[in-house]
Parts: C-alpha cells; sequence; structure tokens
C-alpha cells in the first residue's frame, strides 16, 4: 500500500527534470544571449563549430555554488584560444566510465568525488592521508591555460584551477630515496562502469620521474573553467602535465606512492611498444597508429584541418633542458 | 501458414523493383544523417573524426551485408536476394569513397607527404588503403558489359571482394586502441559469413569425389 503524504510543495512549483538536468546548459545559453539567433547559429556551425559555442560555461554567481575556492589567474595560455566548457567535458578519454568519448559525461553523473581522501606511500617520512579539502589549502589555487594534446592526435586547450604538483610534494615529504612518483586512480566497480571490463589493468597508474613531477609546470588541477572539476574530466583532483601525451595525466587520484624504481605505468602494460614512460609529445616520434606530426584541434570544425604538433607541446622552454642528453626515441 | 507461404514465395520483378528501392534508400540514410547532424552542430567535438568513422563503419557493413546473400541461398534457398549484390557492393563503394575523401580532404587537406609518411608509418591505414584500392576495379566492372566481357575473368577478379573484406575488418582492428569489442564482432561475423561458404564448398567437393568413386567402383565391377 502506498500512504500519500502531503506535502506543501505544489507539483506545479517542482522544477522539470530535463530542465534542472539542463540548468548549466540553461546558463551558457542565457550568458549567450542574444549574440547568436538558432538560425545563425545553425548556418554558422558547419564552419566553425566554436563560435557559436560558448567558452563562459557559468556566471559569476554559479562558483560559489560550487565550492571551489578562490583562485587567481595567470598569465599561462592568456593569448590561447579557449576549447568550449561542452567539448572539454563531453568529449573525453576516461575508461573508467566507458571507452567511447562521451560515455564519461554520460556514465559520471552520479559519481561521488566527496568525501575523498588521497594516501601518500612508499618513499616518504612518513605514510599519511589527506582530504581534498585540505589539499586545496595547501597552496594557492591559480588558473593556468595548458594545451592538451592527446595521443590519438586531437588536442585542446583548458584554463585549469589547481596549484602546482611541486606544493604537495613539499608536503608529502619524500625521503632521497624517491626517484620517481606513481599515481593511482580510483578504480571502483559500483561507480566506474568501465573497471567491470578488463580492457586495463586496474587500477589505472601514472607516473613520473621526480624532477619532471617538480617542474614548475605540472599542475594538479581540481577545477575548470573555474569550477569545481566536472567527474568526467577526473573529480575530485587529477595530474596535467602539458608537455606530455593526455593520458599522463591520472585522473580521480586516491593514492601517490614514490618510489626509487621507475613506475611501470597502465599503458605501458597495455602495449609497451606503442607507450613508453616519458610519453613526451614529440612530432619527429613516430607512433604506431597515429600521425604525430600534426593534430585536430577539437572544436575547430569540419573544414579546419590540422596544425603542427609541436616539440614537447610548445613548453620546450620551460621542460627541453630535463631531457638534455636522453634520446627521446629510445625514451619516448 | 500464411506467412510461410509468404516466405515461401519468390517475388516478382515488379516487387524485387520495390524491394531494390526500398534497399536503396535505407542505404542513404546513414549519409543524410551525417548531412543532418552536420547542419545542425551534431557532429560531436571531433567531427572530422566522427564522419570518418561513420563512413567507415557503414562501408563495412554495407559489405557484410553483402556476403551475406550467398549464406543466406545456402542456408535458406533464397535465390532472389541476390540480385541486390551489385547495387549494395556499389553502395559500400559509395561510403568507402566518401571515407577516403574525407581522409584525403578534410583530415589532411591533400597534403601528400603527411599523407605518404601516414599510410606507410601506420599499418592500418596502409591496410585500409589497399583494401580501397581493391575495390575500384571492382565498381568499374560492376556494369553488365563489363561482365559480359570479361564472363570466367570477371569471376576471378570479384572474389577479391573477400580479401577487401578481410582487410576491412583487420584495419577497423589495429585503428582500435584497447577496447577490440567492436571490431571483434564483425571478425566473428565475417568469420560465419565466409565459414557457411567454405562447408558448402567443401561439402561440394565431397560428394563430387563421391561420385567419381562410385562411378568407378561400377565401371571395374
Amino acid at each position: 500500500m502506498i500512504i500519500q503524504q502531503k506535502t506543501d510543495i505544489l507539483p506545479s512549483e517542482i522544477t522539470p527534470k530535463e530542465v534542472f538536468e539542463n540548468r548549466r546548459h540553461f546558463i551558457k545559453q542565457a550568458g549567450f544571449g542574444l549574440l547568436a539567433t538558432t538560425a545563425l547559429a545553425q548556418t554558422n556551425l558547419l564552419f566553425a563549430a566554436d563560435a557559436t559555442r560558448s567558452n563562459a560555461p557559468i556566471g559569476k554567481t554559479s562558483k560559489s555554488l560550487l565550492s571551489l575556492p578562490n583562485f587567481t589567474k595567470t598569465a599561462y595560455g592568456k593569448d590561447e584560444k579557449l576549447t568550449s566548457y561542452e567539448d572539454v567535458t563531453t568529449y573525453n578519454n576516461f575508461y573508467e566510465f566507458g571507452t567511447g568519448k562521451g560515455e564519461p559525461a554520460t556514465n559520471a553523473k552520479l559519481f561521488k568525488p566527496h568525501p575523498w581522501t588521497i594516501s601518500i606511500e612508499g618513499e616518504v617520512k612518513k605514510n599519511k592521508t589527506i582530504s581534498i579539502e585540505d589539499i586545496v589549502k595547501l597552496a594557492p589555487l591559480e588558473e593556468r591555460i595548458y594545451r592538451m594534446r592527446c595521443v590519438e592526435g586531437w588536442s585542446m586547450v583548458i584554463p585549469w584551477v589547481g596549484f602546482p604538483l611541486a606544493q604537495l610534494i613539499k608536503w608529502a615529504e619524500p625521503n632521497t630515496n624517491a626517484k620517481y612518483i606513481e599515481f593511482v586512480s580510483l578504480a571502483d566497480t559500483q561507480q566506474m562502469p568501465g573497471v567491470n571490463l578488463p580492457i586495463l589493468d586496474w587500477p589505472y597508474t601514472e607516473g613520473l620521474r621526480m624532477d619532471e613531477a617538480m617542474n614548475p609546470l605540472t599542475l594538479m588541477a581540481v577545477g575548470l573553467y573555474g569550477e569545481k572539476l566536472p567527474n568526467q574530466n577526473g573529480a575530485p583532483m587529477r595530474l596535467v602535465v602539458p608537455w606530455k601525451y593526455g593520458f599522463k595525466g591520472a585522473k580521480s587520484i586516491v593514492k601517490i606512492r614514490f618510489t626509487e624504481k621507475m613506475p611501470i605505468t597502465t599503458w605501458m602494460k597495455a602495449g609497451p611498444k606503442e607507450y613508453g614512460f616519458y610519453a613526451n609529445v614529440n612530432p619527429q616520434v613516430e607512433h604506431p597508429r597515429w600521425t604525430q606530426s600534426s593534430e585536430k584541434r577539437i572544436g575547430a570544425g569540419l573544414f579546419a584541418g590540422r596544425i603542427k604538433t609541436q616539440m614537447f607541446n610548445g613548453y620546450t622552454e620551460q621542460v627541453g633542458q630535463m631531457y638534455a642528453g636522453l634520446d627521446l626515441r629510445k625514451y619516448f | 501458414m500464411q506467412i510461410k507461404q509468404l516466405l515461401r514465395r519468390t517475388p516478382n520483378k515488379k516487387q524485387i523493383g520495390r524491394i531494390k528501392f526500398v534497399l536503396f534508400v535505407l542505404c542513404l540514410v546513414p549519409f543524410m544523417r551525417l548531412i543532418w547532424l552536420g547542419i545542425n552542430d551534431g557532429l560531436s567535438a571531433n567531427p572530422i573524426e566522427f564522419v570518418e568513422r561513420s563512413t567507415g563503419f557503414w562501408a563495412l557493413f554495407i559489405l557484410l551485408l553483402t556476403l551475406s546473400l550467398s549464406p543466406i541461398r545456402l542456408l535458406f534457398g533464397y535465390v532472389w536476394p541476390l540480385q541486390f549484390r551489385r547495387m549494395l557492393g556499389l553502395m559500400m563503394f559509395f561510403y568507402a569513397s566518401l571515407h577516403i575523401t574525407i581522409y584525403l580532404w578534410l583530415d589532411y587537406g591533400f597534403d601528400w607527404n603527411d599523407i605518404l609518411k601516414d599510410i606507410i608509418k601506420h599499418p592500418y591505414v596502409l591496410v585500409g588503403a589497399l583494401a580501397y584500392l581493391l575495390t575500384v576495379p571492382l565498381a568499374l566492372t560492376s556494369n553488365q558489359y563489363m561482365v559480359q566481357k570479361l564472363r570466367e575473368r570477371w569471376k576471378q577478379l570479384h572474389l577479391t571482394v573477400y580479401l577487401i573484406a578481410i582487410l576491412g575488418v583487420v584495419h577497423f582492428w589495429w585503428l582500435v586502441k584497447k577496447d577490440i569489442r567492436e571490431p571483434l564482432f564483425y571478425a566473428v561475423v565475417l568469420g560465419l559469413l565466409l565459414g557457411v561458404r567454405l562447408f558448402y564448398k567443401l561439402r561440394q567437393i565431397k560428394s563430387k569425389s563421391e561420385k567419381i568413386r562410385k562411378m568407378k567402383l561400377s565401371l571395374s565391377v
């Protein structure tokens, strides 16, 4: 038997589910305002898809609602043309939520990135854990616009919000044996449908050499486009290493381990001939599947063609010296 | 009872024409869909890859459909669907040509240097290019004139469709990074389609040799 309880909310007051779910889109559209009528949008889209996609996903008011602490803007990538929020959050490689590009956005909807703790292990003074709330207090947050080049031959420009990984390492207090750092992502069969398939050797692990991890460019991201990191982009915290192929950026990190030996990463296990430990963006080193000398910029439209891929994704000045004397063909 | 009778019937010429027309329109639906999505910004964040994947998929799908007509005859005795082979084959060629055009034009902007490098260095591209090159002579000789002119050689030439199908599936398989479920499915379908043919061929050879053996036996008596 169903007992109906009276409520003081009229059915007419309840926001329809569709409207509720589309609120972000709705705000986007509203912010976009009168600039583009639907008709205009439709004729333009074929030629420049991004022209009609808003680059500003949310109004100022939504920021506090999403509880990302204050951050400062930086000069990183200030002249770059951003990939739209829509594309950044609907075109993802996050196999824990499915191998299709659109699957993470759909399958990660119910994912709970709170509460979240990260454990620090291995070659450290003392093993410890830290909550995501405390992590964002370790260092002031900043917005950095980075290019992201995927090994599959496409790229984006994303305004991340985060802090340099070096700050977290300082807090973690690694000992002198620590030569490498390993990142382990969550592998929760309940929340992540992709983990139930033996496509990769779960949990997803990635790694960096200590000097790479300490490089000022290496970012721990907790947000993008001024809001908390969306689930499909690796909530609550992910790695961003802009001069390496995108798969180096471990998502939804639960464990950080300092090691003496080079960690074997998930993709190294999956295809040792295709994916190396370094995975630096390098137009001269061919991949057996994809052209690495050029790339497709996401959002540029059907007729935009390719752009040339730059050495270290254009960050040679900041990172080139770390690889002086290293045979990048051998250590790809 | 009625269904049984209906199934047993062979459509007349007019009906064949109608079925052919419906099939023709159905085959164009994926193409129309791409155009519609293109106009309505529905080609995903990576539109070039989207149209490449889509046209490649439909080329392979229609090819497998073409190859399923003979097994249908062998297994169920329907001969009339074989009349659709040419049209389906040409439809497959249409999608494969779109696929190649998009690759050469939208993806690589006719940069022949990069294209050549891509073909040589990446096995899946090489296999795909080879598959397409093999379809060209088949499309060119698909008309009635060439069928009559080439006769036996036409039959031999068109056997390459099996090689094309195998190369097509390999092309898809090698392109996929890690999740091989989809190409695996097509590989299994192709395996079954070729397996049925092989089974009947072997049976035919066996019964032939049996006949010869019996004949010899009767002669020796």
